[in-house]
């Protein structure tokens, strides 16, 4: 179970948002909305723990994640703006190393199964500097299917995807759901997703 | 509190160079020259200190994560770079007259000036940066990494000196001060110190209203000078 | 260390970045003589130093590339979410750094010493003073780079936070190989460029790792 209590965000001398408070169960979905530079991307970052809030806690299965670290971060994946690929890497390459790095040793044969779902069967060995914008976003996706934490952090995951590919993360994220698994994210698009749960947060 | 150390420190320095410049002996060895290290002396025990002050401060900041130790010691640092370079500027002109040199590459000058590039270093990274927590953290990190550094670069640079003998002069040499003598460095090194408080303090308040402009006891405060 | 090996694969597919710093440093200990003059006695005083500071200057070169790259792309940001420990990570990181720019720059020196004249033992001397001395550079320079990330004009400011660290291992690495010329013996200045490899091993990545975490807050 994820918490929030009485989170607040400053930026400079700005603050974005205070006092936001949610709770999110094991198979529940949570839909972050708001304006642009109305604090999304920087409550994301606070609940995946790369930056602290300017007041309030948030808490990971009951205990306080500034504690926990490590053990938190196994538990959790984020996919942020930025795709984390390697320009001078192929896509399997990339897809094995930046799992290694979330404590995921896979092997080929996974990561190509993994890449096979996604769309990328046949572009496993080009280098991702050739790849367009939506094929990247992939890549960057395709950590979701060998990465098995229970905590998937998304900011904007369906940007730049052909309605093939949200069709098939909407598809990923229904799945996860059903498993116990919980999703924050944000996007401006419509998502149709069937969960045991969906909350939205409006952040003014 | 700041008039009344920026008032000591007027008080104490006025004295001090008195006592300094006037009622000192000449010394015997050294003649006149010599009273410039009533301004050096001070200077430089004030900078390294302050370098200390100043890690220590933004050591508990980043371990604390406490706002008011961090700008209390971003408001140390041009007070201590100031120093070290009157340190740095006063130990060249006495150096010119004893040894015949503007400059030797003695330990403790290289270290000076060294402490010199640390405290800019430290200054330029907070500056470099927009967010001021991130800057008291930044600054913090290489604060402390500093603080480990310099007995190391000092070490190193006394041992190198020692190592290249020809061009280096004894500047350890304790001559026996006179009492007045003794006095007059005392009384200039209590006002380094009150001037460095009232000007740190001074500063920090600087800081505090500058970061806390957008709260509302400042603009209230505001209002009120203002009126 | 898997990291390493992926830091090093990417040197391999972009590898101008590796030759520009070892020719950086070429061109700098070459311009001495063509400045100074060809007299070949006073080339053979200056050669630590200038082998030295050169090596000094073109590691701190390549420092901004450390982070830069997975700065930009958003890989740093997966490594500070990574469940392994942040220090290590980037101990990795600064080992490949060293085995891009430190490794080839200790292969170059005794090539650019018989430019300068080097007797051979001062040669070996130097190379060892240089095999000891450079990682401590990237290690140091880790926290430099670390801090000045994603900054303007960062990669000047790390020069200025970088360079009066580097000092006590210049000190002791050209001083290693000027006490071998003058016929002293020089152990005590390896042996002091050991301890502070070794106090940077220990210290270094975490504050870095520190560092890390607060530029990217």
């Amino acid at each position: 179970m994820l918490q929030g209590m009485n989170l607040a965000c400053v930026r400079g001398d700005r603050e974005l948002f205070r006092g936001v408070n949610f709770s999110l169960e094991e198979g529940g979905l949570m839909q972050v909305r708001g304006p642009n530079g109305s604090g999304k991307t920087s409550l994301l970052r606070m609940l995946c723990g790369l930056s602290n809030p300017a007041a309030g806690e948030i808490r990971w299965r009951g205990t306080a994640i500034r504690s926990l670290n490590g053990d938190y971060f196994a538990d959790m994946t984020y996919i942020g703006h930025l795709s984390g690929t390697k320009d001078d890497l192929t896509v399997i390459e990339n897809l094995l190393i930046s799992s290694a790095l979330a404590g995921f040793e896979i092997d080929m044969q996974e990561a190509s199964e993994a890449l096979e779902y996604i769309g990328l069967g046949s572009r496993q060995v080009l280098p991702v500097k050739v790849l367009s914008q939506g094929q990247r976003r992939r890549v960057a996706l395709a950590r979701l299917l060998v990465c098995k934490t229970p905590l998937w952090i998304l900011d904007e995951p369906l940007v730049a995807l052909d309605v093939m590919a949200v069709k098939l993360i909407q598809e990923l994220l229904e799945q996860h759901l059903k498993q116990g698994g919980m999703v924050v994210m944000t996007t401006h698009q419509e998502i149709d997703i069937t969960a045991a749960s969906i909350t939205q947060l409006q952040l003014a | 509190m700041i008039p009344i150390f920026s008032f000591a420190a007027i008080v104490l320095l006025v004295a001090g160079l008195y006592v300094g410049f006037f009622v000192a002996p000449t010394d015997f060895q050294q003649g006149e020259a010599y009273r410039i290290i009533f301004i050096h002396v001070p200077a430089a025990w004030m900078s390294m200190f302050l370098y200390v002050v100043m890690a220590f401060w933004a050591g508990i900041g980043l371990a604390f994560n406490t706002r008011l130790s961090s700008m209390f010691a971003t408001a140390i640092a041009p007070t201590g770079a100031m120093f070290t370079f009157i340190a740095l500027w006063t130990g060249a002109l006495w150096g010119k007259p004893m040894w015949g040199t503007w400059w030797v590459w003695d330990a403790r000058l290289t270290s000076e000036l060294i402490l010199l590039f640390l405290y800019i270093g430290f200054m330029s990274l907070q500056a470099a940066i927009d967010d001021p927590r991130r800057a008291d953290k930044a600054g913090a990190i290489i604060a402390l990494v500093g603080v480990v550094n310099i007995p190391i670069i000092y070490f190193s640079v006394q041992w190198w000196n020692t190592l290249h003998q020809g061009a280096s002069v004894s500047v350890t040499q304790a001559p026996a001060m006179a009492t007045t003598m003794l006095m007059g460095m005392l009384i200039m090194v209590f006002a380094s110190w009150m001037y460095s408080i009232a000007v740190i303090l001074k500063r920090t308040r600087v800081i505090i209203l500058e970061r806390e402009s957008h709260t509302a006891w400042v603009a209230e405060l505001q209002r009120k000078e203002t009126v | 260390m898997w990291i390493i090996k992926r830091d090093l694969l990417l040197a391999i597919r972009r590898q101008s970045d590796v030759l520009t710093t070892l020719f950086f440093f070429i061109i700098v200990v070459s311009l001495f003589p063509l400045s100074v003059g060809p007299e070949m006695n006073m080339l053979r005083v200056m050669a630590p130093g200038v082998v030295w500071v050169a090596a000094l200057l073109a590691s701190m070169l390549s420092l901004g590339r450390m982070f830069s790259n997975d700065y930009l792309d958003g890989t740093l940001e997966q490594m500070l979410l990574s469940p392994q420990s942040l220090s290590l990570l980037v101990l990795g990181k600064a080992i490949a750094h060293w085995l891009v720019t430190g490794m080839p720059l200790v292969l170059m020196a005794p090539v650019l010493g018989i430019q300068y004249d080097l007797p051979v033992d001062a040669l070996l001397v130097l190379t060892v003073s240089l095999l000891l001395g450079t990682p401590v550079l990237s290690l140091i320079g880790a926290i430099g780079a670390a801090l000045t990330l994603g900054l303007r004009g960062g990669g000047v400011l790390v020069s200025l936070l970088v360079l009066p660290l580097y000092i006590p291992v210049l000190i002791f690495g050209a001083g290693a190989v000027e006490a071998n010329m003058s016929g002293v013996n020089f152990d005590a200045h390896l042996s002091l460029i050991g301890a502070f490899l070794l106090v940077s091993l220990v210290l270094a990545p975490w504050a870095a790792a520190s560092s890390l975490k607060v530029s990217l807050e």
